[in-house]
């Protein structure tokens, strides 16, 4: 009997490419995806969709049927159909519907869930680098982070009652990629960056690519000498500044005090341009990091872009921003190559190596 | 002849410039860059014409290489294209920036006497532990001048600061870029695995804020945290002993209503401030010795020893006591607290 993997949150971005990825590994006989939605593109042909709402007890009826043994739960999500109350009850209440009926599948053998660092909150009073081991002292009190803490801990609870079942936590940083529609690359869409006053927090990112690596190792059996149970952080190596990320995209910041940054944030949430929630205000203000070296070295995987290429990547795909790095460069390089050659008759600047078509 | 010409005949230098980091897709040149095309060319001209010269007696001879140098370090920052480590250090800010600015409060105003520098590693984690004074955190900031400047290495002070300093805006900004870190044993610990170069001031605001009368005298030394994260990283601690600190705001009052309303630990009122107002906030012009001790060897004790309360707080007296003792003998030996 061959494997048969349930993928659910497919109608995403996210979860659409790991489906059509996993349908083309050789040890995959059929791949069930799931989600309230219709994907936004066509599923590839070793996948079968089944349009269910994870709220209701149906995704129990779905698992018999399709005699799944191996479950990757995408759904918990910061942003999805309907508001804010919508999405918290698919990422509880549907995880909830999902791991009762998981447990009543006695083919299951494995379950991966997709989480967020954001678990570990942001706050100026922690650990600058977390390891999964550690107690954030300011739990998240609301949003995503607190729906991804309140899943993990179901999660636990599921892992308690089938020891039987191997379960895979991946707690994600962000996600970058070319084509992202996550509330951060929203942010930095935006023409100019509203920041936090005299704060600079330390982001870290995960290309695409990688995410969806680790997530077909995790649902796989696990190479020799690697564990892939447990609870994962997945980043990138390395870690930029805000600062950085916006000069990288050439855009502008725009410094504002704490009260005013939540007060923009507000607008621009109500105005519908970017999904801009307190959570997400804590984070461009105090930043997180997580440690990798469980993931490089239990988990045995390295991510290919380190957290600057996985921006770059994600950079490349932007339109540019109102001070493009070329043109602030090409002033430099300009009085740069001044300082070295001897200027022509006529002023005719020196020769500089900067763009300039 | 003109400085640019100089150039050209003698040492032609062209610093490498990598084309651009290119993020975007080609653009035509559009007005930003015809005009700045017009500034280029009008510096330039006046860099050809008479103000070469002028430039190169008023700046000194190298004055275009360290122009060259200062685009170049412009160049990075305004692109972005520079490496912060996962606690936020931004080597290259500290060396050309912070410790720059620094620099003249060590040498010049305070002419901090360094003694005992070879008793820091070459390599590898170590534990500095030093004793507080002066109600603003300047002895930090200049052991961390001290050894960049003086270890042959020149190596990079990683301070564990109050978690106060993080919570503040601005800085908390400046201190992460700056390469410290929260006071935690996490923190510690992750820092000293990696081989930097630990300080800690383990006495707190408890040293930092107490009264003029009772200078030089050490307080507690917190838990004995900083001695069971160097257990564990089985890296050496050097003591460390700063005198001159104490006088440069001698505290005299404590504005403890004013501190409680601002949530600050201490509010300091010294001789001068804050009757002087702003001139009030500056140090007084102390001199300054600053003396590294012997290393204490930890590696002797199984990891497991950062588990034994009894060897933790022995550790921990035994580093006090080597502070408190050089301390004396450093007061003794002190001609006067100005000279």
């Amino acid at each position: 009997m061959g494997k048969v993997v349930l993928v659910t949150g497919v109608a995403r971005h996210l979860g659409a490419r790991f489906a059509a990825e996993v349908s083309r590994s050789p040890d995959v006989d059929l791949v069930v995806g799931v989600d309230v939605r219709e994907p936004y593109r066509e599923l590839p042909s070793g996948c079968r969709f089944v349009q269910v709402d994870l709220r209701r007890p149906a995704i129990a009826r779905v698992i018999a049927e399709h005699e799944v043994d191996t479950v990757v739960h995408l759904t918990v999500s910061a942003t999805g159909p309907g508001g804010r109350a919508a999405v918290k009850e698919t990422n509880v209440i549907g995880t909830m519907q999902l791991l009762g009926a998981c447990q009543k599948a006695p083919g299951l053998r494995r379950l991966v869930v997709k989480s967020t660092t954001g678990v570990y909150g942001s706050a100026p009073r922690d650990p600058a680098v977390f390891g999964e081991r550690m107690q954030p002292k300011d739990l998240p009190r609301g949003g995503f982070a607190k729906d991804a803490a309140e899943v993990e801990g179901y999660v636990r609870g599921f892992a308690r009652r089938r020891p039987d079942v191997a379960v895979t936590v991946l707690r994600f940083a962000n996600i970058v990629g070319p084509a992202g529609d996550t509330p951060l690359t929203e942010y930095f869409s935006l023409p100019v960056l509203p920041t936090a006053l005299g704060h600079d927090p330390r982001l870290q990112f995960i290309h695409e690519d990688d995410a969806i690596e680790v997530l077909g190792l995790a649902a796989g059996e696990p190479r020799p000498g690697t564990t892939n149970t447990g609870t994962f952080n997945v980043a990138g190596e390395g870690v930029l500044l805000l600062s950085q990320c916006a000069r990288r995209l050439g855009r502008p910041t725009v410094p504002l005090l704490l009260p005013a940054l939540g007060l923009v944030a507000g607008v621009v949430r109500q105005a519908r341009v970017a999904d801009f929630s307190p959570e997400q205000i804590r984070l461009l203000t105090h930043g997180r990091v997580v440690d990798i070296t469980q993931l490089r070295e239990t988990f045995g995987y390295v991510p290919k872009f380190t957290t600057p290429e996985a921006f770059a990547d994600f950079a490349a795909a932007q339109s540019a921003g109102l001070l493009p790095p070329e043109r602030l460069t090409a002033v430099t390089d300009r009085l740069a190559g001044l300082l070295h050659t001897e200027p022509p008759a006529g002023f005719n600047a020196g020769p500089t190596n900067a763009p300039r078509s | 002849m003109t400085a640019a010409r100089e150039y050209a005949r003698g040492e032609a230098k062209v610093i490498p410039i990598e084309s651009a980091p290119s993020w975007h897709g080609d653009r035509s040149p559009d007005a930003a860059e015809r005009f700045a095309d017009r500034v280029a060319e009008a510096v330039g001209g006046a860099l050809a014409g008479k103000l070469g010269p002028a430039a190169t007696r008023a700046f000194g001879k190298d004055w275009e290489d360290r122009a060259a140098n200062g685009l170049a370090f412009l160049r990075r920052r305004i692109t972005g294209d520079y490496e912060v480590d996962e606690f936020g250090f931004d080597r290259e800010l500290t060396e050309e920036v912070f410790l720059s600015l620094l620099r003249p409060l060590a040498e010049k105003y305070f002419r901090v006497e360094v003694r005992g520098i070879e008793n820091i590693p070459t390599e590898g984690g170590v534990l500095i532990v030093a004793n507080h004074s002066g109600t603003i955190p300047l002895d930090a900031l200049m052991t961390q001048v001290a050894i960049h400047d003086h270890h042959p290495a020149r190596r990079h002070l990683r301070m564990l600061a109050a978690d106060l300093v993080f919570v503040l805006p601005v800085v908390n900004e400046l201190a992460r870029k700056a390469g410290h870190t929260l006071a935690c044993n996490e923190d510690a610990q992750a820092l000293l695995e990696r081989g930097e170069v630990v300080g800690v001031w383990p006495e707190g605001f408890k040293g930092i804020g107490k009264p003029f009368a009772e200078r030089y005298k050490l307080q507690r030394f917190g838990r004995g945290g900083f001695v069971a994260s160097a257990l564990r990283a089985r890296v050496p601690i050097v003591p460390c002993s700063i005198v001159g600190a104490e006088e440069t705001y001698p505290m005299i009052g404590n504005a403890k209503t004013l501190a409680r309303l601002l949530g600050l630990p201490y509010v300091p009122i010294t001789p001068t401030f804050p009757w002087l107002g702003p001139l009030g906030a500056v140090p007084l012009p102390t001199k300054w010795t600053i003396q590294f001790g012997e290393p204490i060897a930890t590696d002797s004790h199984p990891p497991e020893a950062a588990d034994d309360p009894m060897l933790v707080f022995n550790l921990t007296d035994q580093v006090r006591e080597t502070i408190q003792h050089t301390l004396y003998k450093l007061l003794v030996q002190r001609r006067s607290v100005f000279f």
